[in-house]
């Protein structure tokens, strides 16, 4: 196992301390809850989708500083892109936490690469990834995403 | 002081282990007590010579582990000084033991319109299985709220029973508080003033920490589990009074519970064979009993002093810690610490100080309306048991310390 000293980097820290995109969008055309039960974790995205690009995204709940930092770093990776490259980052994502990631396959993933030392604490990769399942969710029509 | 830790540390395999290169530091002995090396060998001694199963006809194995599983029904009668070892059913632990009197004493006594009375510090195992009752007949439950210490407030209790309350649920010692409940004191006030109500206690976080006489305590029902106790998972304790386990109907049917079955009519075992359908966790039996006999030999005075002075040196220390708030400051509390730290969740913490060799538990300790009392998500919780030592408390603060810098840059 790494050292989690490494992991909780500046950008980790900072994202989690002042959270971009942190609230809700009371006209949204998306949304989806996200519960990580083990933990307790929650998180509402609410977002503005129109001509298949993500216009508007924020996040709201509580969680611990790799999940707040995740949604933080998401919402301001996906805003302006298309729904089919955010739904790209989110399975690059995935494979990034869970060490499976590479550049052919899943493209770059810009300043997100912050979060490939999860995969070395297996118990934290469900808070890294419980943003992207939810927006996943949210993106797919369903408003309900649990990591259990 | 006789208590010897480094002496007792030497019973116990897993605390000499290292982890991430780091000394072990278990702190968490309110998830699970660890278990003395008597208890694992009494637990192979049964699995390599003696395995077989209970109340099984002729055979002189199946006689002998009967013995010694009787035995150690009688061991945990003696521990909570019962009138009789009839009066101590096995279950698979405090979870199931609440289950099993929801189902069977509180189907046959709660009726629609009747209140069941818990309190605002229970575990989820306290709360769910009575929730899931009050709803099926129509019951409602009311509870009695905490104070900012963490200490019931008694002063509600005559108001929150009622005429109604058929039931009061709560627990000994609280998981996440370390608050010791005045459980003698609240049962004693709630049957003057319901001569006809039901106790039951959650023993689960007390019995490591406190000596628990039923009689003195004049209890209907006393919960607790194995493994809280140094003994092993998957067994547990239902203590309940004679003659309200016989009015009570069975729970689960099969084999072991029954007299005789017939087509027409199958008559049942009395207690506590009527509520111990199957068989059960033999081994795991046996174990718990080789615990208790392990507790009775510590002085009980040298374990609690112990542990009080651990306790005091931990909640010092960490108090020290820019931003740190200790939950449960009553003054009878059990060596249990919960906290919370000005922005730094729970899980973070738990992952740097795992790192460490420390382990300790973060989350809300399946005790969400506590959770929601205090306005907090979760807490780190460091638990100390009979076996720790002073480097345990001190790694914990340090460690501690150490993170919150760092979070808090
Ligand atoms: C106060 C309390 N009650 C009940 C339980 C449930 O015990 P078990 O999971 O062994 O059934 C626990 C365990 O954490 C507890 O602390």
């Amino acid at each position: 196992m790494g050292n989690p000293r490494e992991i909780y980097q500046q950008v980790i820290l900072e994202h989690n301390k002042k959270p971009r995109n942190f609230g809700k969008i009371d006209d949204c055309t998306h949304q989806a809850e996200g519960h990580n039960p083990l933990c307790g974790d929650q998180l509402h995205l609410t977002l503005i989708v129109k001509d298949e690009v993500i216009q508007d995204i924020q996040f709201e709940g509580h969680g611990c500083a790799i999940d707040v930092s995740s949604a933080s770093l998401m919402t301001t990776a996906v805003k302006g892109k298309k729904v089919e490259e955010a739904l790209k980052l989110i399975h690059g994502f995935r494979a990034l936490v869970r060490g499976e990631w590479s550049l052919s396959k899943h493209g770059e993933l810009g300043k997100l690469v912050v979060f490939e030392g999860v995969k070395d604490l297996p118990v934290r990769v469900k808070c890294a990834v419980l943003p992207w399942a939810t927006l996943q969710s949210a993106l797919n029509g369903s408003s309900i995403a649990s990591t259990e | 002081m006789n208590y010897q830790v480094s002496e007792i540390r030497k019973d116990f395999p897993l605390l000499d282990k290292s982890f991430h290169d780091k000394p072990l530091h278990y702190l968490d002995s309110a998830v699970s007590g660890q278990m003395p090396l008597s208890v694992i060998e009494r637990i192979r001694q049964y699995e390599m010579h003696e395995h077989t199963n209970v109340h099984r006809g002729v055979s002189t194995l199946s006689q002998e582990a009967t013995d010694h599983f009787e035995a150690a029904r009688t061991n945990v009668a003696k521990f909570l000084n019962t009138a009789s070892s009839k009066e101590i059913v096995w279950t698979r632990g405090t979870t199931e033991s609440i289950n099993l009197v929801a189902q069977t004493w509180g189907r046959q006594n709660i009726k629609q319109g009747d209140e069941i009375c818990l309190t605002e510090m229970e575990h989820h195992a306290n709360i769910v299985p009575w929730q899931m009752l009050a709803e099926s007949v129509g019951a409602s439950l009311k509870i009695i709220p905490v104070d900012d210490r963490g200490e019931l407030c008694l002063e509600e209790l005559s108001k929150v029973l009622s005429p109604k309350t058929k039931l009061l649920a709560l627990t000994h010692v609280s998981n996440v508080l370390g608050t010791i409940n005045p459980i003698k004191q609240i049962i004693s006030m709630a049957k003057q003033q319901i001569p006809s109500l039901t106790v039951l206690v959650d023993g689960a976080q007390a019995v490591a920490h406190i000596p628990v006489d039923v009689r003195d305590l004049d209890v209907d029902f006393y919960v607790f589990s194995g493994h809280k106790l140094s003994g092993p998972t998957g067994i547990g304790i239902l203590y309940g009074r004679e003659a309200l386990l016989e009015a009570m109907p069975p729970w689960h049917g099969g084999g072991n519970m029954i007299l005789s079955v017939s087509w027409n009519k199958t008559t049942y075992m009395a207690s506590p064979g009527k509520f111990e359908a199957g068989t059960p966790p033999i081994a795991a039996a046996i174990g718990l009993g080789e615990a208790i006999n392990y507790l009775s030999k510590l002085d009980f005075k040298e374990v609690h002093a112990h542990e009080q002075k651990l306790l005091k040196r931990a909640s010092e220390g960490l108090k020290k810690i820019p931003g740190l708030r200790i939950l449960g400051e009553s003054s009878e509390k059990v060596s249990v610490i919960s906290f919370v730290v000005e922005g730094v969740h729970p899980h973070d913490l738990g992952t740097l100080l795992d790192h460490e060799g420390i382990v300790i538990r973060a989350g809300h300790h399946c005790a969400q309306p506590l959770m929601e009392r205090y306005k907090v998500p979760a807490t780190t919780r460091a638990s100390l048991a009979y076996y720790n030592n002073e480097a345990d408390v001190d790694a914990l603060i340090e460690s501690t310390r150490k993170s919150v810098e760092m979070f808090h840059g």
